[in-house]
């Protein structure tokens, strides 16, 4: 796992569709009860990035035609969490 | 004023696109996603650089607000449309901007540019050209806006809305969770806030809830007294004119004020009292 820097807990990750990557799409970021907490649109490269706090999150993207699919992740600090989702 | 004078869908967006006294205006966090594409016909506001004043810690005065809608083209009397990502985060913080320098017709789109893209609707990169008009804003209302005095002494007096999210109330966080957490000043909240994230007053398309969820949310769950005067604030100004506009301009409170220094003027106030953890 790549490091991040020491206060930082971040999950970060890209997403794909048939295997390419989905730019036209969000990502975002829910806590361990299921509250909303950040949501960013997806990069170029289908990227996205959180700066979070350690625990477990779930991110979730939404796609165009009314597709979203959930992953769960667990942060912490001085780490970056990877996340690949295929959509 | 009721939820139609201020709230307009992308149909009806779609149906006064080539309507010439309607404006489309977008406005985001991420100030390069209109280069990338924008309705047809929209204007681009750019938070930073247009919104704020470039010495001075405030936003765009009178003459400045004047200047920047004069150059839009935007004019007087004519119906503005603000629309952005984020869930119309910038957006309604442009829109109070609007209602703060007095522009008559202003409207949100429902669910911003998310919806618009998730649901594939048109998008181009061409820049409208816009004849200049003469704008004429008036005096800000000063009712709309708290200023940092106000807010200490409405501590346990008036309703204090924090629409931070729950780690950014309690001092986990300094940040939302998706940008750098590199400020200095302190973390915690306003004592005898109520912590009501904004995202609970939308959906997870970027509308609004009706006004029935609404109520319910800020009254029956948070506890949220009416009758009392209220002041709304995040981290920079911007999530809580959302809450702003939800209390104010859909469910009609009158006395809704929006505090733009938020937390990060607050939490770097020498002396001011500060909690951490849960509301008590």
């Amino acid at each position: 796992m790549p490091a991040a820097a020491s206060g930082e807990a971040v999950i970060e990750g890209h997403v794909t569709r048939a295997g390419t990557p989905l730019s036209a799409g969000y990502a975002r970021l829910l806590n361990d009860g299921g509250d909303f907490v950040a949501e960013v649109p997806l990069g170029e490269d289908g990227g996205f990035r959180f700066f979070a706090a350690p625990g477990t999150w779930t991110v979730r993207v939404l796609a165009p035609g009314g597709v979203s699919a959930d992953q769960t992740v667990t942060a912490g600090y001085g780490r970056r969490a990877a996340v690949e989702v295929s959509v | 004023m009721s939820r139609s004078d201020v709230l307009v869908d992308a149909d009806w967006v779609e149906a006064h696109l080539d309507d010439p006294g309607v404006v489309l205006v977008e406005v985001d966090e991420d100030t390069t996603a209109y280069d990338k594409g924008h309705i047809r016909g929209a204007v681009k506001l750019d938070w930073r650089k247009d919104l704020q004043d470039p010495v001075r810690r405030d936003f765009v005065d009178r003459h400045g607000f004047e200047q920047l809608l004069s150059e839009r083209g935007i004019g007087n009397d004519d119906t503005v449309v603000l629309y952005g990502g984020n869930n119309n985060w910038f957006a309604a913080y442009a829109y109070w901007y609007f209602r703060l320098y007095g522009h008559r017709s202003v409207k949100l789109l429902d669910g911003g540019r998310k919806k618009w893209e998730l649901e594939s609707r048109e998008m181009v990169t061409a820049v409208p050209e816009r004849p200049r008009t003469s704008y004429q804003a008036t005096e800000q209302d000063s009712s709309l806006r708290a200023m940092r005095d106000e807010v200490i002494a409405a501590i346990g007096k008036r309703n204090l809305v924090d629409v931070r999210s729950p780690d950014e109330f309690t001092g986990k966080l300094l940040a939302p969770a998706h940008l750098p957490q590199e400020q200095a000043q302190r973390a915690g909240h306003i004592p005898t806030a109520k912590n009501i994230p904004w995202s609970k007053a939308a959906n997870d398309d970027g509308t609004f809830k009706t006004d029935g969820e609404l109520r319910t949310l800020y009254q029956d769950e948070a506890g949220l007294d009416f009758s009392k005067d209220t002041i709304a604030y995040c981290r920079i100004g911007e999530r809580s004119a959302h809450t702003w506009f939800v209390l104010h301009e859909l469910l009609g409170q009158p006395r809704v004020k929006n505090y733009d220094g938020s937390w990060t003027e607050y939490g770097s106030l020498v002396g001011v009292p500060i909690e951490l953890g849960e509301a008590r």
